[in-house]
């Protein structure tokens, strides 16, 4: 059992994890809450690597980080050693790849808070953190949750990028995918059968723990119906009601 | 806040009230909102049928609707000379920041929040104590002092109504935009809420502006009355002129009949 590719796939997923909700949670307000006429085009340009190859986007940032860019010579520079091929370069990497998972349950559990408290929110003068901070967040913690846990597993499961970016450094780049592909190329089938069941096992518990702490919040009677995320009714009425302005206008 | 308080006015009881001063011309899809005036009464209200735009209105007075200036949508409100909004001079003041409160239909209670939260709410400027002071004092006026530690979802109707009434005059707004909020409470507790919010907007200075499809409310209120149909002005007057015909149809339907020549009916 490789338990330094084990003991560098956790700690990429949750420096991605951290980074990635960090960055996701205050994008998904704005797109939830802005009014800009460039929010369509943002909101696709954060679902881009959703439907992008992995070996694609691996690709790409390996040209942008190696010391073929200014770029990356630039950084290369100031950290010593270059992006691509570093722990440092599979975060950057991750971060992107994994993107869509932390914002698209965001979105969704932001906007289905309804309109209406926000409006009352900032009538009773909250600013764009304390709407974030007192309302939207408390009442899409299930989303939050799960844009959590959907963020760690996909880092986890990569691949793709990971290789084309990270290569093979035991101990830097060397994650328990890489480690799976290369026991499968050795045909040591039984050392790959122990790996896949580890990658299996946790991504189980993770989505059974989503799905057990769903349950139990909204049992408990906290508010079943901003946790539970089923009242989407209150970014469809918008588009269309009297209020149009907010989500539906803006667009228009 | 800069502008200088010039825009005064003496209503007939001698106590000054602020001038709501508006020019506004709005597009929202098919319906067209146009509608220039000032209300210069301590309390208006603006009657008319659904769909006549009373909604917009209030939410384009408590800078919620946000009209990007062109040539055929433009917003001006002065309060008291100061500009809230101007959207050709691209000025828009947020809005927490315009003193302004609307209560709408939907008392919209924050789900997570306590009472005493909710309404403490937009009192983050306050120190601790102060604000528990303040929502105490807030809860008492609209009776619900009892309510305090519920949640938003054990509270009837009228009572989360009554909750979000006090969570918008919490903050001592000087302009108090109402759109039907009394609406899920009967009668008799509707008319003693209303009664005791007509106090309390007579002694803070605050201006009401009250929207109702209800003309024995806007009739009650006593106070001037603006006719609003299909997006604009038809009248503003003292609730008697504007609303003769409503308080004919109301009277008739309580079984009064006017004859000509006879006494009015004094209600």
């Amino acid at each position: 059992m490789d338990w330094q590719a084990l003991a560098l796939t956790l700690k990429l997923a949750t420096v991605t994890t951290a980074i990635l909700l960090a960055v996701a949670v205050p994008l998904a307000a704005w797109l939830v809450l802005g009014r800009s006429r460039w929010l369509a085009a943002v909101e696709a340009l954060a679902a881009l690597p959703l439907v992008l190859p992995p070996t694609v986007l691996g690709f790409f940032l390996l040209v942008l980080l190696g010391t073929r860019t200014a770029l990356g010579r630039g950084i290369a520079g100031l950290l010593g050693h270059p992006l691509a091929f570093s722990f440092a370069g599979l975060v950057v990497g991750s971060v992107i790849y994994s993107l869509p998972f932390a914002v698209q349950p965001l979105v969704a559990g932001f906007a289905a808070v309804d309109p209406a408290l926000v409006d009352a929110g900032r009538l009773l003068g909250a600013g764009p953190v304390r709407l974030i901070t007192s309302l939207l967040l408390p009442l899409a913690r299930r989303s939050l949750v799960a844009a959590a846990v959907l963020t760690f597993l996909h880092t986890m499961g990569e691949f793709g990028v990971v290789l084309m970016l990270g290569g093979d450094i035991p101990g830097a780049t060397r994650t328990l995918s890489i480690v799976l592909y290369n026991q499968v190329e050795n045909f040591d089938y039984a050392a790959a059968n122990r790996t896949a069941a580890i990658l299996l096992g946790l991504s189980a518990a993770a989505l059974a723990a989503i799905y057990f702490s769903g349950r139990g919040l909204s049992r408990r009677g906290l508010s079943g119906r901003g946790l539970s995320g089923q009242r989407t009714n209150g970014r469809g009425q918008n588009g269309q009601g009297q209020d149009g302005s907010r989500r539906g206008g803006s667009r228009a | 806040m800069g502008a200088g308080k010039t825009g005064k006015a003496r209503t007939e009881a001698g106590a000054e009230a602020a001038v709501l001063e508006m020019a506004l011309h709005v597009r929202r899809g098919g319906f067209h909102l146009d509608i220039e005036c000032s209300f210069a009464s301590s309390w208006t209200v603006i009657f008319g049928p659904s769909g006549a735009g009373k909604s917009t209105l209030l939410r384009v007075l408590a800078g919620l609707e946000l009209a990007e200036s062109s040539r055929r949508q433009s917003v001006r409100v002065t309060l008291d000379g100061e500009t809230l909004t101007d959207s050709a001079g691209r000025i828009g003041l947020k809005p927490g920041h315009r003193k302004t409160s609307l209560v709408s239909q939907q008392p919209a209670l924050f789900p997570h929040l306590s009472v005493e939260a909710n309404v403490g709410y937009g009192l983050k400027a306050l120190d601790r104590p102060a604000r528990l002071r303040r929502v105490a004092e807030m809860l008492e006026l609209v009776d619900g002092s009892g309510l305090k530690d519920r949640r938003p979802a054990d509270l009837s109707g009228g009572e989360a109504q009554r909750i979000a009434l006090a969570r918008a005059l919490a903050p001592r707004p000087r302009l108090l935009l109402l759109d039907e909020p009394l609406s899920a409470l009967d009668g008799v507790a509707s008319d003693a809420l209303l009664l005791c919010l007509q106090g309390w907007a007579r002694e803070s200075r605050t201006q009401v502006v009250m929207a109702t499809h209800d003309a024995s409310d806007a009739l009650a209120s006593g106070a001037e009355v603006a006719l609003l149909h299909d997006g604009r002005m038809a009248a503003l007057g003292p609730a008697a002129e504007v609303l003769a015909a409503e308080r004919v149809r109301l009277l008739s339907r309580l079984g009064f009949v006017e004859k000509p020549g006879a006494p009015k009916p004094t209600i």
